[in-house]
């Protein structure tokens, strides 16, 4: 197809925002739409934002379902702050996610939907296309649910599901917009509907008089180019972190030889963990939907014991009905990885957004001394490699490890650049061999304190372990209380000597000034991007964004002492703080804390690191 | 896995000695559990597995502290919850025999629902449940199976709740196997017990356990010298279903229900008396015979259902074959650069 438009705006990253009713399918919209993102050779990063309700009343502002792609060609590491241009299929969509497109966005909007019924619905009072509302705003109004059905009105079928591609007439028109070719969603009709050859036609023809729309109409008078980013030499897909989180673990197992078993519950948003690794039997892997989350950790630590990878996945409240099997993971000294993908809490909270809610939960969240290894995940990308990493800590130190992912990660997705199984780190567990005279159930490795593992089937290796405090050595039931005190210490060194295994705490930006900005987890790209743009700025201020918790790198202090003032960002109401404070009370923390569901923005972090730089 | 696949070609002669623990065995005297420790000892040897291939499992109990006791691996666990640790065992490595000793509150009350599923699901584990119908560990507390009106620390005015039978969960929940015994019937323990390790899918034998201290006597009627005749049906396959000192009563099946008969009465003889089939996968009459009891009916004892179906672990581990089979995917590599790929 050829480009009536002349004029092109070269740009160097674009924010769009596909928002419609639940039913309208934008996730898949802006799924489609980020293919077309990566064929181009664009970073990128998306962020799906959508109700907890699977269909909630149709028109209405709860109902709103948004898919948010930010791409460009240089390194994108957020999902973006504000959309440069906003899709809004009906009323309600437009008026829940105007206030996240800039002042001067571009507005692609369906005009047949703002009749007086929607209208009356999304609580406006007058018709926002009519009222002079959206001075400012490139708004284009596009007749798409006539259109669409125009477009395949000779194909006989239905209205309804006619109209159920009208998605596809609006990610026609952004993709002329951004001089984006039909192939790759056209490649995709063709195979998910592969049994149904006019469903297929009926989405490519939607798709195609979008995209003729735009270029006809008047309204827009110049299309717009982001050029190829500059990614290093290699093979690249997107992946979400949830699918990421799956294939590390599936990694881990190959790398380390022991079967991988999970034992889950479905939660959103942690369900598409347990759904991706049931796909991979091919690769032995063991998904047992149990009955409950406690019966899913259970399961895995008893394929813990069996000589198995274990992994439990999951999300807050789940966490907490797993509290006491960890527990029985710490004592029994089994390893075993618990993936929590954090949502809003407390109780069932806000189930589809995200929060960094939980670190106190995973580090404190049990009865008794009861320590384990805690990471947290910090890209959707990441979650490959912090499956890897945990499995590989639990596997060698023998120890229950929490990996926290969120909401935002997992659904999220991201330019992932393939690495080859290969290079990734050796994973060593310490397997006994049969017949060995010197074991004992609680005999530890001299450096790590990891116990070994026997594994049943072994010959010469029979023990029993459990819930009740254990004699060292021999792991005989003891009530002395001398031993207690040194199993206590044991547990407790186990985890604090992981630090030995970790890499340091790496700082963006110098390593001495003004201001030190600390984060954690999940907030990493937004946290990156603020930084790097106040540093460009002159400003100065590091970053120290941490993914190991527990046990902190061991440079962590010093870190502290070079900076005059340090901020502590996190996406709650301060817990990670608070662990600084009782792990380093030395030094004084400011606090930035958002609590809403949301991502943090650039441009508010900006904002509080410019006052505190000012002050 | 690749451990228990390297199997011994001939199984060593195995003797009770090499199942007993050297740990000190902390039941009270006169407890019900002794005997049940010593029926397990004399099964295992005969059962032709080896013994690095003997997991126990167990819950939160006096009966849970079973696994120290025997020389086998096993994993005491917390309470209510051994159904779920031993079917991740028995689902990492099917292989192994699988043992769940779990109590009355262990299993009824706190691990209700993973008894169920457990159950439901059919994986090949034995499961030994130790009813004295009281918490004993936490010291006489009413449990999910104490007889309603009975007096205990927390009822002290008796129970007002209606107390589960354990047959008839597990027939209600899909049970393959069931069984009961009683603790004062050592031989009968031990070849009910040989017929769960032998049943493939999840069997439940519910052993009438005495404690001493906080339910002592419960099961009298059942098990005293005087009174178990009359009160004692014990099942055996293809047999009729005869009890009573002069094996004089039996057991019909009357419109819809059950009904005790005695041979002679209203000409009354043994070609009426129904004939036990373990093996019917028809649960109708062994429902009723789980829930038989005294003083109308005597209670039933033996194996009450035994019937062949798929277990969980066999569908898995078909299902690993067949995507070995199909998949095109060979290693993880082949996985993560499968589908929308895009090179720079
Ligand atoms: C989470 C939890 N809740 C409560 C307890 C206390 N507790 C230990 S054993 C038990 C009841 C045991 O009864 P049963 O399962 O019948 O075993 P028995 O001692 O009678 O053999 C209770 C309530 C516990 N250990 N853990
Ligand atoms: S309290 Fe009862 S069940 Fe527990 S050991 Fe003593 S007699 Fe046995
Ligand atoms: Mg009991």
């Amino acid at each position: 197809m050829t480009h009536k438009k002349n004029h092109v705006v070269e740009l160097d990253d674009v924010v769009v925002r596909f928002a419609g009713d639940s039913g309208d399918g934008m996730q898949l919209t802006g799924s489609l739409f980020s293919d077309s993102v990566a064929f181009a050779g664009n970073d990128f990063a998306t962020f799906p934002d959508y109700p907890s309700e699977i269909r909630a009343p149709q028109g209405t502002i709860a109902g709103v379902s948004g898919f948010q792609v930010h791409f460009g060609h240089n390194n994108i590491h957020t999902s973006g702050d504000l959309a440069d241009v906003l899709v809004a299929m009906n009323p309600a969509s437009l008026r829940a996610s105007l206030k996240w497109a800039e002042k001067d966005a571009i507005l692609i909007v369906d005009s047949d939907a703002f009749i007086e019924k929607g209208i009356i619905k999304a609580g406006y009072d007058t018709n926002p296309l009519e009222d002079n509302s959206l001075v400012g705003y490139n708004l284009i109004k596009a007749p798409i649910s006539r259109l669409t059905k125009e477009a395949v009105k000779d194909l006989g079928i239905e209205l309804k599901t006619a109209l159920r591609c009208k998605n596809m007439f609006a990610l026609g028109i952004v993709l002329y917009l951004f001089n984006r070719k039909l192939d790759s969603a056209n490649a995709f009709f063709e195979e998910k509907f592969k049994s149904n050859p006019l469903i297929v036609e009926s989405n490519k023809r939607v798709l195609k008089a979008g995209f003729i729309f735009a270029e006809n109409v008047e309204a827009i008078n110049s299309t717009f180019r982001v050029q190829p980013a500059k990614l290093k030499k290699g093979k690249y897909r997107n992946i979400t972190g949830n699918r990421a989180t799956a294939w590390g673990f599936l990694a881990a197992s190959e790398r380390s030889g022991r079967e991988l078993f999970l034992g889950s519950y479905p939660i959103t948003p942690a369900s598409e963990i347990l759904q991706e690794l049931t796909k991979h039997k091919q690769f032995s892997v063991k998904a047992f939907q149990a009955e409950d989350e406690i019966a899913g950790i259970c399961s895995s630590l008893g394929a813990s014991f069996t000589g198995s990878l274990a992994v439990t996945s999951t999300s807050g409240p789940g966490l907490s009905l797993k509290s006491e099997a960890i527990g029985l993971a710490v004592m029994t000294e089994l390893p075993i990885v618990i993936v929590d993908v954090q949502r809003g809490g407390p109780s069932t909270g806000m189930p589809t957004k995200s929060e960094q809610s939980d670190l106190f939960q995973a580090l404190f969240g049990r009865n008794g001394e009861c320590p384990t290894i805690v990471l947290a995940a910090i890209s959707s990308s990441d979650c490959f490699y912090s499956a890897y990493e945990a499995s590989k800590l639990a596997l060698e130190h023998m120890t229950p490890v929490i990996l926290l992912s969120d909401g935002a990660l997992a659904n999220g997705s991201e330019v992932f650049k393939i690495p080859k199984v290969a290079d990734l780190p050796e994973i060593n567990p310490p397997i006994v061999e049969p017949n060995d005279p010197d074991f004992k159930p609680y005999r530890r490795d001299e450096n790590k304190l990891s116990r070994y593992w026997a594994i049943p089937g072994t010959e010469g290796l029979r023990h029993r372990i459990g819930g009740l405090e254990k004699e060292n050595i021999t792991g005989n039931v003891s009530n002395d209380p001398l031993n207690h005190q040194l199993m206590v210490k044991l547990r407790d060194d186990k985890v604090k000597r992981v630090a030995n295994y970790i890499p340091k705490q790496k700082i963006i930006g110098k390593n001495s000034g003004e201001l030190l900005v600390v984060s954690w987890g999940g907030t990493y790209g937004v946290m990156l991007t603020a930084i790097e743009r106040m540093q460009e700025e002159g400003r100065d201020i590091s970053l120290a964004h941490f993914k190991y918790i527990n046990p902190l790198p061991k440079n962590t202090k010093e870190i502290f002492s070079k900076f005059k003032k340090i901020i502590v960002c996190e996406l709650n109401n301060g817990q990670f703080v608070s662990y600084l404070k009782m792990n380093f009370p030395e030094f004084k923390y400011e606090q930035y804390n958002k609590i809403q569901g949301l991502p943090f923005m650039v441009s508010e972090l900006k904002e509080k690191f410019s006052s505190l730089l000012n002050e | 896995m690749e451990e228990s696949q390297i199997k011994v070609p001939a199984i060593p002669e195995l003797t009770k000695e090499d199942f007993v623990s050297d740990q000190m065995v902390k039941w009270c005297p006169g407890c019900g559990d002794h005997a049940i420790l010593s029926s397990m000892e004399k099964v295992f040897p005969k059962l032709g597995i080896r013994k690095e291939d003997f997991v126990v499992v167990s819950g939160i109990g006096c009966s849970s502290r079973f696994p120290y006791y025997m020389n086998t691996y096993g994993i005491h666990g917390i309470h209510g919850r051994a159904a779920a640790i031993a079917s991740g065992v028995k689902i990492a490595n099917p292989e192994l025999s699988v043992w769940m000793i779990t109590g009355d509150g262990d299993c009824m009350a706190i691990g209700g629902n993973h008894f169920i599923h457990v159950v439901r699901r059919n994986l090949d584990i034995n499961i030994v449940l130790f009813n004295n119908k009281i918490y004993g560990l936490t010291k006489g507390q009413y449990s999910p199976t104490t007889p309603k009106g009975a007096k205990t620390k927390t009822s002290p005015q008796g129970t007002f709740e209606v107390p589960f039978n354990p047959g008839e969960l597990v027939i209600g929940a899909q049970g393959t196997f069931f069984a009961r015994v009683t603790d004062s019937n050592p031989k009968m323990m031990v070849d009910v017990l040989f017929e769960a390790a032998r049943h493939n899918g999840t069997s439940v034998v519910e052993i009438l356990q005495n404690c001493v201290i906080f339910s002592n006597k419960i099961h009298d009627l059942i098990t005293s010298k005087e009174t178990k005749e009359d009160n004692q049906l014990h099942l055996k396959q293809g047999k009729p279903m005869l009890f009573g000192k002069e094996k004089d009563k039996g057991i019909v099946l009357r419109g819809t229900k059950l009904e005790v008969v005695k041979l002679g009465e209203n000409r009354i003889t043994e070609k009426d008396v129904l004939i036990h089939n373990q093996y019917d996968h028809d649960p109708g009459i062994h429902n009723m015979l789980a829930r038989m009891a005294p003083p109308e009916f005597p209670i039933a004892l033996g194996v009450i259902r035994a019937v062949e179906q798929e277990t969980y672990e066999e569908a898995m581990t078909d299902s690993i074959v067949v995507a070995k089979n199909i998949s095109p995917l060979k290693s993880v590599d082949d996985l993560i650069s499968s589908g929308n790929i895009w090179e720079i």
